[in-house]
């Protein structure tokens, strides 16, 4: 029996799309919208900047909710990942920087160098990854989260430690190849994935990790190879996030990868509910755009011009105490597993049935 | 030779201090089966609580033995106090409920408290790390040889310090009533409950305990580290974490000797490779102790049952 106050699963139908959104209809939809965004926000760096970092934490948030929401194995190292990945894609990016493929335009040549130079850093990651989940086979709970903390550090530590990644001071002159379109390719693609598994019998099997790790070995589930898969498939997209974040912002150091980046991410899973793909995405939007939000609401204020440089500062502690707050009063996060599309219904109108 | 032996006494010095720090851990995961994430937290403020009495006595005073022992009982008592409202409003609503919560709540607590304390509104300190009061007038006491190998008055003081609070606290553990009642509700809490232990009392009592603990522990680290920063928690909460649970978490003396483990490997470090790598080297000492001993290096591993 699961405690009082946690979705088990014979609530959740965890697979279940609803049929408008199962076939093509929403890449058809996607397409031109993201075609008109990466239009209208040509004109607007600090739009396709504030759009890039939300698409990127979207990524990190549903790639980590993998681990820590489907299959329950607690990861605070996820913004490790996010390092490799954008360490060794700014490398390749920068390696790669004066060749051209002749056999086409120098923009799509760019964008294919870029491709590779994302795919080399989310494979670098989904190795550590695998690195990673290879200790769970005798690590449980609480000490696998020391690990994946410990792993995070250690990744810091070697990469303000190398020369070639540009130690404490970082890399910079990184190509600028990033686009809206790019960042929500990849942000389609990680939902696709996650969406995907939750609904398979590969995902049924993570659940059953989740709920039960003794249970689901007893009965069959070879426990540590769901946990290191789920690992390396997560650790591959934070990857690819932190290769997506390199080539949009100018430089990237040491410092943008700490501790403090990996539980801002937690933040964003257990606040959108342990185990939802479309919870995630909504507090990764959430919680990006709301120091933002504040910072313009403040200095539209304008006498309270201090108060709005204070915005920074005040984030992380309301972090901590939102996750106080949030497992005292509601546990399982805003939509506990339950995925937007189960959740919405009950607050729209509904068709009156049976009254004819 | 005498480098050596130098490297030994300032990784003992060091160890001591994590070990205080981590036997906070230990007791607190013994009792509850709860990482106190906010533990390191809990010293920091600690550490502050010191800071403002030693300002308030004013520098003659300070330095006096008195003074010390003023500083010493504001900072622990005022900790006990923290750690007894963060047990009652935020643990003990949630020890019925899965262990993950309850992790994430303490994680919850060491943010707000770690980057609250680095506000500059009202009374809170402000990010820049403060110089820590002269509590100690450092001066060395032995010298061997010809300046070869030295002590430091204030290592020798917290070894003292650290040894005493280590010796009462087993003292405590194993020789009185509220020991054993610790024990009891570590070995399972209901079982306790139905033979009449008070078991919140007993939890909370165990809270205070390592809480004092940790304000100790984090003056001493503030007295030879000359420095107060609200990150300082995250950091050497972190390390005496790992301490504990190299030397098998939930078990006295394996958290002193993972402590003094620890802190000898990192000395060694910085001494003979390079000061940078030492978090990083820290971090895989433990999960290559992990990797061979699971359940730490004392700790024992339970199967799990359904």
């Amino acid at each position: 029996m699961a405690a009082p106050g946690v979705t088990t699963l014979s609530d959740v139908d965890a697979g279940r799309v609803p049929p408008a959104l199962r076939g093509i209809l929403p890449v058809l939809i996607a397409l031109p919208v993201l075609a008109l965004a990466e239009v209208l926000l040509g004109a607007s760096p600090f739009a396709t900047y504030l759009l890039s970092v939300v698409g990127v934490n979207i990524i990190l948030a549903v790639s980590l909710n993998i681990v820590n929401g489907m299959t329950g194995q607690f990861s605070i190292g996820h913004a490790g990942f996010m390092a490799v990945g954008a360490y060794i894609a700014g490398v390749t990016s920068l390696e790669l920087k004066e060749v051209a493929l002749s056999f086409l335009p120098v923009a799509a040549s760019d964008q294919v160098l870029f491709t590779v130079a994302l795919l080399a850093g989310g494979t670098c990651a989904a190795l550590c990854g695998f690195l990673v989940g290879l200790p769970s086979l005798r690590l449980r709970g609480d000490y696998l989260a020391i690990v994946t903390l410990g792993f995070g550090e250690i990744i810091r530590v070697v990469v303000q430690n190398t020369e070639a990644f540009g130690r404490a001071l970082g890399l910079s002159g990184i190509p600028q190849y990033s686009s809206v379109a790019m960042v929500y390719f990849w942000v389609f693609l990680v939902v696709l994935v996650a969406r995907r598994i939750a609904g398979s019998s590969h995902g049924r099997s993570l659940w059953a990790i989740r709920e039960d790790e003794v249970a689901a070995e007893a009965m069959g589930v070879d426990t540590t190879g769901y946990k290191v898969r789920a690992f390396v498939i997560s650790s591959f997209f934070a990857g690819i996030a932190g290769g997506l974040f390199a080539h949009f912002v100018p430089i990237i150091n040491p410092g943008s990868f700490t501790f403090v980046k990996s539980m801002e991410v937690v933040v964003m899973v257990v606040l959108g509910g342990l185990g939802s793909s479309t919870g995630a995405i909504v507090a990764a939007i959430f919680l990006t755009l709301l120091p933002e939000g504040l910072r313009s609401l403040f200095g539209a204020l304008g006498a309270e011009g201090s108060l709005a440089q204070k915005v920074d500062q005040i984030r992380m502690p309301v972090y901590g105490l939102l996750l106080v707050v949030l497992m005292l009063a509601r546990p399982q996060g805003l939509f506990g597993t339950k995925e937007l599309w189960d959740v919405l219904p009950r607050w729209l109108p509904r068709k009156k049935k049976g009254l004819t | 030779m005498s480098q050596l032996l130098q490297h030994l006494i300032n990784g003992l010095a060091a160890g001591t201090i994590y070990a205080l720090v981590a036997l906070g851990y230990t007791m607190v995961y013994g009792v509850l089966k709860l990482i106190n994430f906010a533990h390191g937290d809990v010293m920091m403020v600690g550490v502050y609580m010191g800071y403002a009495t030693a300002f308030a006595l004013g520098r003659q005073a300070q330095r006096s033995l008195w003074g010390v022992v003023v500083i010493f009982a504001v900072a622990m008592v005022g900790c006990a106090l923290l750690g007894f409202l963060i047990e009652r409003f935020a643990y003990r609503p949630l020890r019925e409920k899965p262990r993950l919560t309850a992790l994430i709540t303490a994680i919850g607590i060491s943010f707000a408290l770690s980057y609250g304390f680095q506000l500059d509104i009202g009374f809170l300190p402000g990010a820049s790390p403060r110089a820590f009061p002269e509590v100690i007038v450092p001066s060395e006491w032995f010298i061997i040889g010809d300046r070869d190998v030295v002590v430091w008055n204030w290592q020798v003081i917290s070894f003292l310090i650290a040894v005493g609070l280590m010796a009462a606290l087993q003292f405590l553990v194993y020789r009185t009533r509220f020991g054993k009642a610790m024990r009891a509700v570590s070995f399972d809490h209901r079982t306790a409950a139905l033979m009449g232990i008070p078991t919140d009392r007993i939890i909370a009592l165990t809270f205070m305990l390592s809480s004092a603990l940790a304000a100790g522990a984090g003056l001493l680290y503030a007295i030879k580290d000359t420095s107060v920063s609200p990150l300082m928690g995250l950091y050497v909460g972190l390390k005496a974490f790992v301490a504990a649970v190299i030397g098998g978490i939930g078990n006295v003396p394996g958290a002193v000797v993972g402590a003094l483990l620890l802190g000898l490997v990192e000395e060694f470090v910085v001494g003979y490779a390079a000061s940078t790598w030492r978090d990083a080297v820290a971090f895989g000492f433990l999960i290559l102790v992990l990797l061979v001993k699971p359940g730490g290096l004392f700790g024992r591993v339970a199967a799990e049952k359904v």
